[in-house]
């Protein structure tokens, strides 16, 4: 395969510029002392020193990352499982169906979603809170999961798991050797989309949330009525830097680890 | 396979170890003893500082939630789930919030502070004797316009919106009952207006007003107005005092055709468990110097007398957001039309917006 | 992964469909029968059809044609380009971060910098062309919309033609097809299945967009979505609402028909038991 072009890379460039361009605007704005994202008036540190000052703050950003966190999780494992179950189901027509239905939630306006989850939940007597909030993020991360792992699904030849199963392979062998280590690009692609579901999530967690539980999106929307403050710029700003920490210095390690390791995946 | 359960475990640890900081903090800033309300108010809506002076009175520990709508908070405590024990919807709210039984009456006796309110905001009809509610803010709809950008046009009028020379610069506000209602103003039918004839001509004079339209948008108002994208805007009183506070040059006036007056009250939700509680913080909210503190925070008008003596007169002298009587009388409070007319509203509204489009 | 029969693996995923996805369409589809009073009627349904709803549905399905339309445009080159980069996965990620930052907040971002006085502008008269109304127009709706849902389209494109075998493009070299050909051929075919699930991921959802028609476009494009919120959150007629939402449904099988693949698919999978 050939190398990056001149044209790829200014490209690439282009799309890297516009995909941050929002995110330094707000983190530029984090330093204002006007208090506004309209004109800046002068450097300070102040928003920062108010977000480690504003505890509930602090708890709400940690009940976020947990909720985005493990919801994904659970839902890449269910929707993987799924997206499996679909691919050998032997009528065709049967798959459509179910595809069909699992991709309802993605169209589904977020306030119905929170609405009937709302009932739904009152109905069954779960109580409204962190379960109320983790499960509802489950359930409409699944579908977005299974979508990004088809695609891999369907183009796994059958000839290798024919050739496994030749061999010996047992199901649950062919399951995690052969079928997982396909797929996994897919799996991870999901994974990481439902992230952005969940972080994103405001209508579905607004209405099954209670008790005092709260998420940062359902915190900044209801603060839109008065205007957001650069507290939360400055909070984003931090979220940022360090998700990119983490993201950027993980991909390092396992470069090394796999390097110095045994080579192989 | 292994990386794949090497990221989950990974997940797992980070997940055990927020949980554990959550329960810690959770732990440190809880304060023990007398109970535990929680308040659901709109998102910036109260001064923090109050919720911690309170906390530390009466030893009650404050959980404190926000919505974004009238309608969503609704939904919220009518389904239940959760025990909010006190809330501040808008009065079109809690006169709905009555109606389907929503409410506990409040025990006027448990809130000698009431005195401080100003007599003209109690015993209003959305809620006679204040059996249900206490008042918290108030304000009117009128249009903020920003003279720096204009060339010495007034709003006096309704009228004055539709002039030629405002081609692309007003925003309005994004309510049926807003818009259509201001439509009816200028026409000179009242914004409770429940006849066909008068519905449809409002929206018919609201469509000609589509060429002075730049974007029909909700809070983001203030943003805009502030960064001077605009030079006019239809919107609510309190949100013009935020756009004064950081732009000087912005100015309010509520039209001579009359407008609507908006109150919002702080209730006692059926969901409330510890209505005691409930009772002792809507009556500190009403002490001269918190509500006074608050009002600072906030930055809309308070009902409340006590606290506008204490308050620097310029701001509450401030006629664009104190209104003389005889300006007061000519405003009037939504009523509760119901549900199929609040669906005729806003369907002539979705009207109007789709013909802007063209 | 215990489980080593087929069915009970895919206990979770059944529940899930029965709790979260049939249950809700139930209740949709008996509340979308009924009128504000919790009576029995067909209204709401007559209503649909009345001329205000089938313009909204015919420009909701223009605006997400475009937004579709552009995010491949725009991401097809993008995941192309990415699989060939030295630390293809690390730069991938960096594509999804920017997602990670609530959309509301970089919406207010996108009007600070659409706005009059903002960056865009000041770009725009520097290099001549003077100042321009950017904020609350069809542009800078599809611009913000695909910037919302690049990384959907991203993601399973780059999935696509990353396992393409570098075997085969050298192959179809090696007989002298030009790049070109090659590209037609062997490449896009090959990413065929990414494309498809980016359309998913995309179109269906730009259906039912609602907080930026109102931020970015100032409510002069106005979506399914966003009319379904109003019946729901102030009209409160959740028969209507239920409506519009049905035929939202109805409008993601049909999109599921046209890009659910005609091919055998996985069924020749099917011996594995």
């Amino acid at each position: 395969m050939g190398k990056l072009s001149k044209l790829g890379k200014v490209y690439l460039a282009a799309v890297f510029f516009i995909l941050y361009a929002p995110i330094f605007y707000l983190i530029f704005y984090s330093f204002n002392s006007g208090g506004t994202m309209s004109s800046f008036d002068g450097f300070t540190l102040e928003h920062y020193a108010a977000v480690f000052n504003d505890t509930r703050l602090i708890i709400i950003l940690m009940n976020t990352v947990i909720v985005a966190l493990l919801s994904s999780l659970i839902a890449t494992a269910i929707g993987v499982l799924g997206a499996i179950g679909i691919v050998f189901l032997r009528n065709r027509k049967m798959r459509n169906a179910m595809l069909s239905l699992n991709n309802i939630l993605i169209v589904s306006p977020d306030v119905i979603i929170g609405a009937s989850f709302l009932i739904l939940f009152t109905m069954i007597g779960v109580k409204l809170g962190f379960a109320s909030v983790l499960i509802s993020h489950i359930a409409f991360s699944i579908p977005i999961v299974v979508i990004m792992v088809l695609p891999k699904l369907q183009e796994m030849s059958s000839n290798l798991i024919d050739a496994a199963a030749d061999l010996g392979a047992s199901k649950r062998d062919i399951l995690t050797r052969v079928i997982i280590p396909y797929i996994k690009p897919g799996i991870f692609a999901g994974f990481f989309l439902a992230l952005t579901y969940s972080l994103d999530d405001f209508a579905v967690t607004f209405f099954v949330t209670g008790n005092g539980f709260s998420t940062l999106s359902v915190e900044i929307y209801s603060m839109a009525r008065a205007g957001i403050t650069l507290t939360i710029n400055a909070l984003s700003a931090l979220i940022f830097v360090v998700t990119l920490g983490l993201v950027v210095g993980y991909y390092f390690f396992n470069q090394r680890a796999r390097t110095v390791g045994t080579g192989g995946q | 396979m292994k990386s794949i359960i090497q990221t989950s475990v990974a997940i797992l640890v980070v997940c055990a170890l927020l949980f554990y900081g959550v329960s810690a903090l959770e732990k440190s800033s809880a304060t023990s003893g007398g109970g535990s309300i929680t308040i659901y108010n709109w998102g910036e809506y109260i001064d923090p500082e109050l919720i911690t002076q309170f906390e530390e009175e009466t030893n009650i520990n404050v959980v404190y939630e926000t919505f974004d709508s009238n309608e969503a908070m609704m939904t919220k405590i009518e389904q239940g789930g959760t025990s909010y024990d006190v809330a501040m919807p808008s009065e079109y709210a809690i006169e709905k919030m009555k109606e389907n039984d929503l409410l506990i009456p409040i025990d006027q006796e448990k809130i000698p502070n009431l005195k401080n309110i100003d007599p003209y905001f109690l015993d209003l009809p959305f809620d006679p004797g204040n059996e249900y509610s206490i008042p918290y803010f108030w304000g009117t709809v009128g249009i903020a316009f920003n003279p720096t950008l204009l060339e010495g046009q007034t709003f006096e009028s309704w009228d004055d919106l539709w002039d030629p020379s405002l081609e692309q610069e007003v925003i309005i506000v994004d309510g049926a009952r807003e818009v259509i209602g201001m439509g009816l103003n200028s026409l000179g039918y009242s914004l409770n207006s429940r006849d066909a004839s008068e519905l449809r001509e409002a929206t018919d004079k609201l469509k000609t007003l589509g060429p002075n339209i730049k974007a029909v948008i909700g809070d983001e108002i203030v943003e805009m107005m502030r960064r001077e994208e605009a030079a006019v805007a239809l919107t609510w009183s309190g949100q013009a005092a935020d756009m004064m506070f950081v732009n000087e040059n912005i100015d309010f006036s509520v039209p001579e055709e009359g407008s609507n007056l908006w109150f919002d009250n702080m209730v006692i939700p059926k969901t409330s468990s510890n209505v005691d509680g409930a009772h002792a913080f809507i009556n500190f909210m009403l002490d001269a110097e918190a509500a006074a503190q608050n009002t600072e925070y906030v930055g809309y008008s308070t009902p409340n007398q006590a606290a506008v003596a204490l308050m620097d007169p310029e701001v509450t002298g401030d006629e664009r957001f104190y209104p003389p009587e005889e300006l007061r009388e000519r405003l009037e409070v939504y009523e509760n039309l119901g549900l199929e007319m609040l669906g005729i509203y806003n369907e002539l509204f979705l009207e109007f917006k789709m013909d802007m489009e063209n | 992964m215990k489980n080593n029969s087929r069915p009970l693996y895919m206990v979770p995923y059944y529940l899930w469909i029965v709790l979260f996805v049939i249950a809700p369409i139930v209740l949709i589809g008996y509340y979308s029968f009924l009128d504000l009073d919790g009576k029995f009627t067909l209204d709401n349904y007559q209503n649909y059809f009345s001329s205000v709803y089938l313009r909204l549905t015919l420009s909701s399905f223009w605006y997400a044609f475009l937004i579709t339309f552009f995010s491949i445009l725009i991401a097809y080159p993008t995941a192309y380009w990415l699989t060939k980069t030295k630390h293809k996965q690390l730069w991938l990620l960096l594509i999804i971060i920017p997602s990670w930052i609530n959309l509301l907040l970089k919406t207010y971002a996108y009007i600070g910098i659409f706005g009059l006085y903002g960056p865009a502008n000041k770009f725009l008269s520097m290099i001549g062309i003077g100042e321009q109304q950017i904020l609350f127009t069809d542009f800078s709706f599809i611009f913000v919309s695909v910037y919302i849902f690049i990384p959907f389209m991203i993601l399973p494109i780059f999935n696509s033609l990353d396992k393409l075998n570098p075997a085969l493009i050298d192959a179809s070299r090696d007989l002298g097809a030009s790049s070109w050909m090659t590209f037609r051929k062997v490449v896009f075919p090959l990413a065929i299945n990414g494309v498809k699930s980016g359309v998913q991921a995309v179109f269906i959802p730009a259906l039912s967009l609602f907080v930026i028609t109102r931020l970015i476009a100032g409510n002069k494009v106005i979506t399914l979505g966003t009319a379904i919120e109003q019946q729901f959150l102030v009209t409160q007629n959740w028969g209507m609402g239920s409506t519009i939402a049905v035929f939202l449904i109805l409008f993601m099988f049909i999109i599921m028909m046209a890009t659910g693949q005609k091919d055998k698919g996985g069924a020749e999978h099917g011996k594995v038991k």
